[in-house]
């Protein structure tokens, strides 16, 4: 093959590899005011919400079978393990006998942060001037990340108050005010209303996100720790969110039992 | 509780157990600073119509972002004795404004202990608005030209009464009985059409290229429009926000939304009565019309319904302060406690009959 086809082959190859592989690292695109572009529908790809922590498959409510059952999956915990205190680590156990019946995503209550971040659901970001708003999916939860001038939770919340600032280009969010109310999976990972979430948000490419979220609670963990994992783009051309309300898909099992019977 | 409190309508027990709901669960509840937000009318600034020109956004439309707030005393439909005035002029607001107050205050102490009882919390409670709309109108619904619901087509009057009846025997025979409000599955204020009720009319906009995102702040629902290609849901599949799409006209947005999943329990408002169907479509029209500013105008149309479309005006009113967490369903102790107080009347009832025999 002559030097020159050989040239306008790789030319021509190169203009149909996909964008993501063209946007060299560090310089993802970008907003009109020159901040990373994180618009768009991401979701993760793991098994956290099963279980931050590495572990293998294990069954659910019988009733449900192969549905119901734990997918297999690594953990997402920086240095594998979460640094629970000794009686933390106690109710951990507890949590995890009774999973089946107390995970609050049972109940479809909101999920806090950073759960919503890798719940099976898609989010959306959608990044305005002075906020970014994410919504999730999961629940119609969503949260507001003031980008202004940090100011203090109010009072505790589900979802939490968040404060975010770039640094450099990534997008580092303070999430305070969280109640107590959550966990962190469904294997019965917990918190106090201590909690203190650090999340960051770093654009590898157009279709990949870098999440890293460091934990602190002094009331439950002998130190701060870390989880990671990539978040991807939905690249599908009509991908958007759709509503899941799924209050209503709680109902008989909050207030069956206050259901007038047919003899009455 | 019949006996207790009487006459009362049932929607305002709902709304007393959300309330008492969210007083007993400390983390669901929305910050007296969110509820008492709504700006005062300023009737002496430059009319709404007068020209302004918005902040743009890079791609070149006006700016929306922030937060906005609906609340009002204006009512939905105009008293009849008003025929076609739309406006209240300058002089009118003070003394409508007073009377509105009065009309919609719980703190009247003019009907008596068991009125008292029944209006069941104090002003505390309500965001409604302390001043009539910034645009002075006479009425929300701006068309028909009477200010009044269009008449319901024959059909539409027959389920409506046939709804309304049906309600009254057995809205409090179980969950799915109860409107959508009560069960933190959709509110009036998120919509389409947004419609206040009685408190948390604030909502958050943000912009992207893209999308027109409405964060509702009850029962924390985001509307996210997609500006751009989108291809709509089958019709089949059903939202209780609907499937919107939206479009600039000039400076003005347009959403149009279908696939809404309106029921039997859905209302215009949680305090109006006015039903829909499947067939239902809203247009929506969202211009910015000063800093502080948004005029908000919905047309409802359900040919199956209503004789004719009808559209309602509302101004938005830019609040400097941030919108709460309003985490309806985790707290809605106000469900349980309406189904189980009907059990427990039911149950005393079957024994008061065993001891009448």
């Amino acid at each position: 093959m002559p030097p020159k086809l050989t040239a306008a082959v790789a030319a021509t190859l190169l203009a149909t590899i996909p964008l993501y592989a063209q946007a060299p690292a560090g310089r993802p695109p970008r907003t009109a005011d020159g901040k990373p572009n994180l618009n768009g529908i991401w979701q993760a790809l793991n098994t956290a919400n099963w279980d931050l922590q590495t572990h293998g498959p294990s069954g659910g409510p019988p009733a449900l079978g192969a549905i119901g059952a734990t997918p297999p999956g690594l953990g997402v915990v920086e240095g594998g393990e979460i640094p629970y205190l000794p009686q933390a680590a106690e109710k951990k156990k507890q949590n995890f006998a009774s999973r089946w019946t107390v995970d609050p995503e049972i109940k479809c209550y909101l999920p806090g942060v950073p759960r919503a971040t890798y719940m099976p659901f898609p989010f959306q970001i959608l990044q305005g001037s002075d906020s970014i708003m994410i919504a999730y999916g999961y629940a119609d939860a969503v949260r507001t990340i003031n980008m202004g001038k940090p100011s203090d939770a109010p009072l505790d919340s589900w979802m939490g108050w968040s404060n975010g600032h770039w640094e450099g280009d990534t997008l580092v969010v303070d999430v305070t005010g969280l109640n107590d109310q959550t966990w962190f999976d469904r294997a019965g990972d917990f918190h106090s209303d201590a909690l203190h979430v650090v999340e960051r948000y770093k654009l590898l490419n157009k279709d990949l996100l870098d999440y890293e979220a460091t934990i602190e609670d002094p009331m439950v963990f002998s130190k701060p720790w870390k989880i990671n994992m990539p978040l991807y783009r939905h690249a599908e051309k009509n991908a958007r969110l759709m509503e899941f309300k799924c209050a209503e898909f709680t109902e008989e099992l909050l207030y069956g039992n206050l259901r007038k019977k047919a003899s009455q | 509780m019949k006996e207790q409190l009487g006459m009362i309508e049932r929607h305002l027990i709902h709304i007393g157990f959300l309330a008492l709901a969210a007083w007993l669960a400390p983390v669901c509840w929305t910050p007296t600073v969110a509820q008492t937000a709504t700006p005062a009318v300023r009737t002496k600034s430059k009319s709404p119509t007068a020209k302004w020109t918005p902040p743009r956004t890079a791609d070149g439309h006006p700016v929306f972002e922030g937060v906005w707030n609906s609340s009002s005393l204006t009512p939905l439909e105009r008293p009849v004795e008003l025929g076609s005035k739309e406006f209240y002029s300058e002089e009118e607001v003070a003394a409508y404004t007073q009377k509105r107050r009065k009309e919609m205050s719980r703190e009247r102490r003019d009907g008596g202990a068991e009125a008292d009882l029944g209006r069941a919390y104090n002003e505390e409670w309500y965001d409604r608005g302390t001043e009539i709309g910034r645009n002075r109108r006479t009425s929300r619904i701006v068309d028909p030209p009477n200010g009044r619901f269009p008449p319901m087509t024959p059909e539409g009057q027959k389920r409506f009464d046939e709804t309304r009846a049906w309600l009254d025997k057995h809205s409090t025979d179980a969950a799915e009985n109860q409107p959508l409000y009560v069960r933190c599955l959709a509110a009036s204020q998120a919509g389409p059409p947004m419609l206040p009720g009685n408190y948390n009319n604030n909502y958050q906009i943000v912009q992207t290229p893209g999308y027109f995102a409405i964060l509702s702040e009850q029962p924390h629902q985001t509307r996210i429009v997609p500006l751009t290609q989108h291809s709509p849901l089958p019709q089949d599949v059903k939202q209780w926000m609907g499937d919107s799409r939206g479009h600039w006209e000039g400076d003005t947005l347009v959403v149009e939304t279908s696939n809404l999943r309106f029921n039997d329990q859905s209302k215009f408002g949680n305090q109006y009565d006015g039903i829909a169907d499947d067939n239902l479509r809203v247009t929506e029209r969202f211009a910015r019309t000063a800093a502080d500013l948004i005029i908000y105008r919905a047309t409802i149309i359900d040919p199956t319904v209503y004789t004719k479309p009808w559209t309602i005006e509302l101004p938005l009113q830019k609040v400097t302060e941030p919108v709460y967490e309003y985490a309806c369903h985790e707290g809605n102790y106000g469900l349980a406690g309406i189904l189980s107080g009907a059990r427990a009347e039911e149950k005393k009832a079957a024994e008061q009959n065993l001891g009448h025999r």
